[in-house]
């Protein structure tokens, strides 16, 4: 009859695990909130170059994405092999990007449409030509702010040697 | 009132969890910011030969600086020394006195009075393009490193940094957008695309 009654050695108690659902809620959170859903399927190729004087683009409400690239195998044999590009879920020709960029610049909101920037992703291996196309119909819509999305990295590896 | 087991709230959370992994895909978001002249540019101002600096780049992406064939790594330190080059003379209006360049009258004048000029073809490959924007854009942040640090002893990068952090209080961010449109009237970004036909 002690008051300490003397503890049975040897014998290790189970870990509890009531504790465990809050830490993978934790997570869940951690991820549902840093993640961002795609909002459109990519149907092209695209891998960025590679550069090192970067910007970070801020508020992704006031980006507009382009993407440029090499259709993909499973679209490669309706649209062929040349670099296309897409708006939001289709192919579309350079002249329907003016047409594109003044839809998406009325759906925000009236203070933001004169701050937006155009996010070029652009495949490394896409010409020039096709670019320039799409600068200048970015020009005559007066959507001059533009980025040219990349990766982080060294920019000589862009080079194909 | 028995207790409801709560033994397989992990493994639900689990699986929402692994749902939000696989789905989910942290984007790319950084990139070169440029921003493009209006088309009703009708700047016609005449440029002194000597303040430009042009480039091409050929459906091989070999490069071409002044017509002559240069090397992709080369073009930084050239792009530094047209930049810096200062080539007016002491007393004039142009003259730059915190160009440490060779002072050579052949190239540019003046940090403000120089300009880039780059012109590819349709067939250059983007890739190169962007390695040469990149070198470009680095040429210019390394003068306005070296002179924001003479100044202010803090590295260009850095104040451009702080001042986009969300975390910078409103005092602090008026010093700086001070210092770097200062920074940027020393070496302001003149980089001209020539339309490809």
């Amino acid at each position: 009859m002690s008051k300490f009654a003397k503890k049975k050695d040897g014998d290790v108690p189970a870990v509890s695990t009531a504790s465990l659902p809050d830490i993978v809620f934790m997570l869940l959170f951690f991820f549902m909130t840093v993640t961002v859903m795609k909002d459109s399927t990519l149907k092209v190729e695209n891998t960025l170059p590679n550069a090192s004087e970067t910007k970070k683009l801020e508020k992704k409400d006031r980006v507009i994405y382009i993407y440029v690239g090499k259709p993909t195998s499973q679209y490669e044999k309706v649209f062929g092999s040349e670099p296309k590009i897409q708006l939001n879920d289709k192919f579309a020709g350079p002249s329907e990007v003016g047409d594109y960029i003044l839809q998406e610049r009325a759906k925000k909101a009236q203070e933001l449409q004169n701050v937006l920037t155009t996010a070029l992703k652009v495949d490394k291996n896409a010409n020039m030509g096709l670019i320039s196309d799409i600068k200048q119909e970015l020009r005559k819509v007066n959507a001059l702010k533009v980025n040219y999305t990349t990766y982080e990295g060294d920019a000589f590896m862009n080079l194909n040697r | 009132m028995p207790k409801v087991n709560a033994g397989s709230m992990a493994d639900i959370a689990f699986l929402l969890l692994i749902f939000f992994l696989v789905t989910t895909s942290i984007e790319t978001d950084s990139g070169i910011d440029r921003i493009m002249p209006p088309l009703t540019d009708s700047s016609d101002a005449k440029i002194k030969e000597r303040n430009i600096l042009r480039i091409e780049v050929n459906d091989r992406d070999e490069l071409f600086v002044e017509e002559k064939l240069v090397q992709i790594e080369d073009l930084k330190e050239i792009a530094v020394g047209f930049l810096d080059n200062g080539g007016a003379t002491l007393g004039t209006e142009d003259f730059c006195d915190y160009c440490r360049g060779h002072r050579d009258l052949t190239s540019s004048d003046n940090p403000s009075k120089a300009v880039i000029s780059l012109t590819c073809q349709r067939e250059t490959g983007y890739g190169a393009y962007i390695t040469i924007q990149n070198e470009l854009v680095a040429a210019y942040n390394e003068l306005r490193n070296r002179e924001s640090q003479r100044l202010f002893k803090e590295d260009y990068s850095k104040m451009v940094e702080h001042y986009e952090s969300p975390g910078t209080p409103l005092l602090a961010k008026e010093r700086l957008k001070e210092r770097i449109q200062r920074i940027q009237k020393l070496f302001p970004q003149k980089i001209a695309e020539v339309k490809i036909e």
